[in-house]
């Protein structure tokens, strides 16, 4: 969706564990453990410890939205809290900007959140006792910038998600959108270049969730941070995903496009996920199109990335379809019928493959 | 004593829950056996009665030995703090009285305002301007300026305690026991080694109420640092906060309304203790006025000056109170002129200093005129004696009532209790016999309607009230206590129960203990009938909750000594006056868990009830009250601590005693006598608690409820 800069790594996370337990740190050390970590992590659980991550690995590029996925418990909070070494890494390394965070110090650390690192909170975390300002503000207050400045540099982000006016209000007399905005500004005061957001929309009703994310997009298509993001919502990771990651039981089970991931499940536990994605909105113009049509001139334009959804109202008026361009060429035609055709195909193949989980699950069950 | 503080352990298994309890009857039944038995023996063997003076260890002796080592050796010590402390304690005391009232009253009410709106600050005016008008101005100025003197003290104190337990736990684990102790041993106690340690005068005041004040301080501290969320630790940790500026910027203002309250417990318990302090005298204040007008029955003086403390108890309460539940946005922040950000300062310094004019040609702003005084204790007395003797038919008759068919019967049993003269006949032994007999045919009744447990608990009653508290076999009541500590909380629970009788026993406080407990006993069922049965109808009739609830707040919040006061006045001073003393304030915490525990029981069960068709009655009988046991049990356990710290103030009005005891030692500087009935009376309080905690958290357990 915002165009990435594929060719530098932001962040890198190299096989992070984060094991809660008695000694932890012993499953890394002693030889006689699997090497696999599929099994180390079934070890580690039946000996009663907890294996919240398990083997994590993946990239976040400059510029991205990676979205990471999963049922309640599966470790999404863990990590994202790795990243930052509020919760500390048992074994693995995370690299931001090709140095390894679990190196540093203390003061390194502060240091490293003071100007490079913002995160938001599914609750806000927002500080009871401060004014909306104050809170945004709070982050430079800890560098101890001047008054003037704080001022300044709070104001901005205050304008930029929208709160002006409120500046004076405590976080007790807001509602949740403008007290998870609140987090927001606060998170983006020290501009910071990797952003961590935990389900930040999930304590909010589907409207203003809405709302929020058509504000996250417009923001981040403005500041290019590289970002890290968690939802357990689909529909959600769809709207903003350059890439994603699916979680389960503390280990990666797929990483990909949200186009990829609903075309490709690696297994039935991602296609679950995906089931219910209405197929239009996955679905990109490129994908419904068909070649060797005539375009004619008074055909409207669309890109080829372009989700059906999007067409659709145009289609409505224009019966002979849409053209398709792809870098200035027209490489086909999207009409009624193409889509209908696609979304039978598509249909058809997601029927098939859940009749053959089913079978599969019998098999197994006998 | 350690064993009892540790949790019990023993949950015992569903398959053998019924076997148990069948084979814990027969013990009961077997204790009562016991009991019968050592009473059929004591004329042979009065020691079963009575604990022979020979067996009794030198606790009190080598107490003394150790205190007077300890005052020979550390005395020089603490006596430079004594002197040391004296200087700012005159300051302020100086200060105080130096101050024109009308300044005084002035910034007072400026800090009402301050804290809560006109509605306080005009009660303030009214309360300080009765101290001004009464006559009282220097005792109450005398008062304050410990108050002043201790809170601070007390809260910081209290805060680095709360904040070292959050961040060790260890030092948690050992600064939790030291409040548990602190707050169980009865105040005057520790008034005792002060005193030694740190001789007469004002000081000692100063340093009873700092020890009195600062638990609460430590565990709001402690709550409100714990109960900062998650996130917004994570939070500031990601603003990039040190562990400084987590602990000053993010933790500390986070948990701040818990931390006033905090502040707000400590004021008031440092004032009670201020007023408690008074009886060692020395310093002219308020309850000093109160206790010295009382003994020479004075009631009129004692009144007034009674009035004057319940007057300055309820300002500090709400002003204290108020701050800690004002939103922060009411005080006006950032922007403004340097006036609208200090409109209070700035009124209140303009104010002073128009005052300060003002007295220098009006002199009696400054000190308040003794011609205008006026003291409505001559009035009051006159009034008080018209009733007195206008109903003292009336009141003899409570009061013979209460003694012959109540107290005595309690206290040395119906067999010594029943003569002519108190009951109209003679105890024959045919009637004994007759009473023999209804008590089985009683103890059969209730087997067959409420099983074992209800057979002995009616038989140990029935054998109690012939026999009375005192004259039970001290044997017979150990065991019954062990064995109920035991089946309520396991062997570690019973064995150090037993630990703590035994010292009972050994340092021969026995008797005292036993008085104590009957006294209590019977406060404690009273209060708690006539508390639980209030607390219903306040949460089924909500007139009567409103009703209640200010009378309640009022109660709590008067230093205990105050409640003596109306009691003495009809009543003078004797046991059954202590008895109508404690329980007037043993009775609110019975209200408040009924109450509460009613209202919160969950909307759904009602409903379901509702839908089943239950009536009103039988939805309260059946349904609410089950359900609301536990809550009520834990006011039973409040009611029984508000009764034993009620107790030892209400050895005041003549009780005999730990209480009294612990005054001999206060009076004679007797550290021993003192302090072992301290530990008595602490051992009560502290065997009460916990069985009656294990007792709820069983039910709590059996209903499937955990603890509000
Ligand atoms: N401090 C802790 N001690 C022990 N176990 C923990 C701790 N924190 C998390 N866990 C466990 O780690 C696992 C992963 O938790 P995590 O909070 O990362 O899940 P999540 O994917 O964020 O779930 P949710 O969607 O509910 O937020 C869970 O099983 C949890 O019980
Ligand atoms: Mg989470």
């Amino acid at each position: 969706m915002t165009v990435t800069d594929s060719t530098r790594v932001k962040l890198s996370c190299r096989n992070v564990w984060k094991v809660y337990g008695d000694n932890p740190t012993s499953w890394f050390t002693s030889k006689d453990n699997p090497a696999n970590p599929a099994d180390l992590a079934e070890r580690i659980r039946t000996c009663g410890s907890i294996p919240a991550a398990a083997d994590v690995s993946f990239d976040v590029n400059v510029g991205e939205i990676f979205v990471i996925m999963g049922l309640s418990g599966s470790g999404k909070s863990t990590v994202v809290r790795c990243l930052s070494r509020l919760v500390e890494p048992t074994h693995g390394e995370v690299i931001l900007d090709g140095e390894n965070l679990l190196e540093k110090n203390r003061k390194q650390l502060i240091d490293i959140r003071r100007h490079k690192m913002g995160m938001v909170f599914q609750s806000f975390g927002l500080l009871p006792h401060l004014t909306v300002a104050e809170n945004i503000a709070f982050p430079l207050r800890l560098q101890g910038l001047s008054k003037t400045e704080q001022r300044e540099r709070a104001a901005r982000v205050i304008e930029l998600v929208g709160l002006e006016g409120r500046e004076s209000s405590f976080p007790r007399q807001l509602s949740g959108g403008q007290q998870q905005r609140v987090g927001i500004a606060r998170s983006l005061a020290v501009e910071p270049e990797l952003w961590l957001l935990d389900e930040p929309f999930s304590a909010l009703d589907p409207l203003i969730r809405r709302q929020m994310q058509d504000e996250f997009l417009r923001i981040q298509s403005a500041l290019k941070k590289s970002i890290v993001f968690i939802t357990h919502d689909f529909l959600e990771a769809l709207r903003i995903a350059d890439r994603m990651m699916i979680m389960r039981d503390g280990m990666v089970v797929q990483i990909g496009t949200p186009a990829e991931l609903i075309v490709n499940p690696a297994d039935d536990y991602v296609a679950e996920f995906t089931s219910d994605v209405p197929l239009v909105r996955v679905l990109l113009a490129g994908d419904v199109m068909q070649t060797g049509h005539t375009v004619s001139d008074d055909m409207p334009r669309v890109a080829s990335t372009t989700t059906v959804e999007a067409i659709l109202p145009e289609l409505a008026t224009h019966e002979g379809g849409v053209a398709v361009s792809d870098g200035g060429n027209i490489v086909g035609v999207v009409t009624p019928g193409s889509v209908i055709s696609a979304l039978a195909r598509e249909a058809a193949s997601r029927e098939s493959q859940s009749a053959e989980l089913a079978s599969r699950g019998i098999a197994a069950q006998s | 004593m350690t064993d009892v503080t540790d949790k019990p352990d023993t949950t015992d298994r569903p398959s053998k829950a019924r076997s148990l309890t069948t084979r814990s009857s027969l013990v009961w039944l077997a204790i009562v056996a016991f009991t019968l038995l050592l009473l059929f023996l004591r004329t042979a063997a009065p020691w079963l009665i009575t604990y022979p003076d020979g067996w009794i260890l030198p606790i009190t002796g080598t107490m003394n030995i150790a205190m007077d080592w300890l005052v020979a050796e550390t005395g020089e010590f603490f006596r430079s703090v004594s002197t040391a402390l004296e200087v700012p304690m005159s300051g302020v005391r100086n200060l105080l009285n130096w101050l024109p009232w009308s300044v005084t009253l002035l910034l007072l009410a400026i800090t009402a305002y301050a804290a809560s709106g006109w509605r306080l600050a005009v009660f303030t005016v009214f309360a300080i301007g009765y101290m001004v008008v009464v006559g009282l101005w220097t005792e109450s100025m005398n008062s304050l300026a410990l108050v002043v003197m201790s809170v601070p003290l007390a809260v910081f104190i209290g805060f680095m305690f709360g904040a070292l337990a959050f961040f060790y736990p260890r030092a948690e684990r050992a600064i939790i026991s030291m409040l548990d102790v602190l707050q169980t041993v009865p105040a005057f106690a520790y008034l005792l080694p002060i005193l030694l340690l740190f001789g007469f005068g004002a000081v000692v005041g100063l340093i009873a109420s700092i020890l009195f004040a600062f638990p609460p301080m430590v565990r709001n501290t402690l709550l409100g640092l714990r109960r900062v969320p998650p996130e917004v630790i994570e939070s500031g940790l990601m603003s990039g906060a040190t562990a400084r500026q987590l602990f000053f910027l993010v933790r500390v203002p986070s948990a701040l309304r818990q931390i006033l309250l905090g502040i707000n417990q400590t004021t008031m318990a440092a004032f009670s203790m201020v007023v408690i302090a008074s009886i060692i005298g020395g310093s002219s204040d308020v309850g000093w006025e109160v206790l010295s007008a009382m003994r020479k029955a004075r009631f009129g003086e004692s009144l007034v000056a009674g009035i004057v403390i319940a007057l300055m108890a309820m300002v500090m309460d709400r002003i204290t109170a108020g701050f800690a539940n004002k939103d922060t946005d009411d005080f006006t922040k950032g922007d403004g002129s340097f006036f609208q950000r200090h409109r209070y300062l700035t009124i209140a310094a303009i104010g002073t200093v128009v005052l300060f004019a003002l007295s220098a040609v009006l002199p009696m702003l400054r000190v308040y005129p003794e011609g205008w005084e006026y003291d409505p204790s001559g009035p009051l007395n006159t009034a008080i004696d018209y009733l007195i003797v206008e109903y003292a038919a009336l009141i003899g008759l409570i009061k013979t009532w209460a003694f012959f068919f109540l107290m005595l019967p309690m206290k040395i049993g119906l067999e010594q209790t029943i003569s002519p003269f108190s009951w109209g006949f003679e105890f024959t032994t045919e009637r004994k016999l007759m009473y023999a007999a209804a008590a089985v045919l009683a103890t059969a009744l209730a087997w067959f309607r409420w099983g074992a447990n209800g057979a002995v608990v009616t038989s140990l009653f029935l054998v109690t009230i012939f026999f009375g508290i005192t004259k039970l076999p001290w044997p017979a009541v150990i065991a019954a206590i062990t064995f109920l500590a035991w089946q309520l909380a396991g062997a570690r629970m019973a064995a150090g129960v037993l630990a703590c009788l035994a010292f009972l026993l050994l340092s021969g406080v026995w008797p005292q203990t036993m008085l104590s407990v009957y006294l209590c006993g019977i406060a404690v069922i009273l209060s708690f009938a006539l508390g639980t049965s209030l607390g219903i109808l306040a949460a089924e009739f909500n007139p009567v909750s409103q009703v209640l609830r200010p009378i309640c707040d009022t109660l709590q919040t008067m230093p205990l000594f105050v409640l003596l006061i109306p009691f003495v006045m009809i009543f003078k001073i004797g046991e059954f006056t202590a008895l109508l003393a404690i329980m007037a304030y043993a009775t609110v915490p019975a209200i408040r868990y009924a109450e509460h525990g009613l209202r919160s029981v969950s909307a759904d069960a009602v409903e379901a009830a509702d839908c089943m068709g239950c009536t009103r009655w039988q939805l309260l009988t059946r349904v609410k009250i089950p359900l609301a046991k536990p809550v009520m049990m834990l006011g039973l356990n409040q009611t029984i601590m508000y009764g034993i710290s009620m107790l030892v103030i209400a050895a005041l009005v003549g009780t005999s005693g730990l209480g009294q005891q612990v005054y001999i030692g206060l009076g004679d500087a007797d550290f021993g006598v003192g302090m072992t009935a301290g530990i008595g009376m602490a051992i009560i309080a502290i065997v009460a608690d916990r069985l009656t905690q294990a007792w709820s958290k069983k039910h709590q357990a059996e209903l499937g409820i955990t603890p509000p």
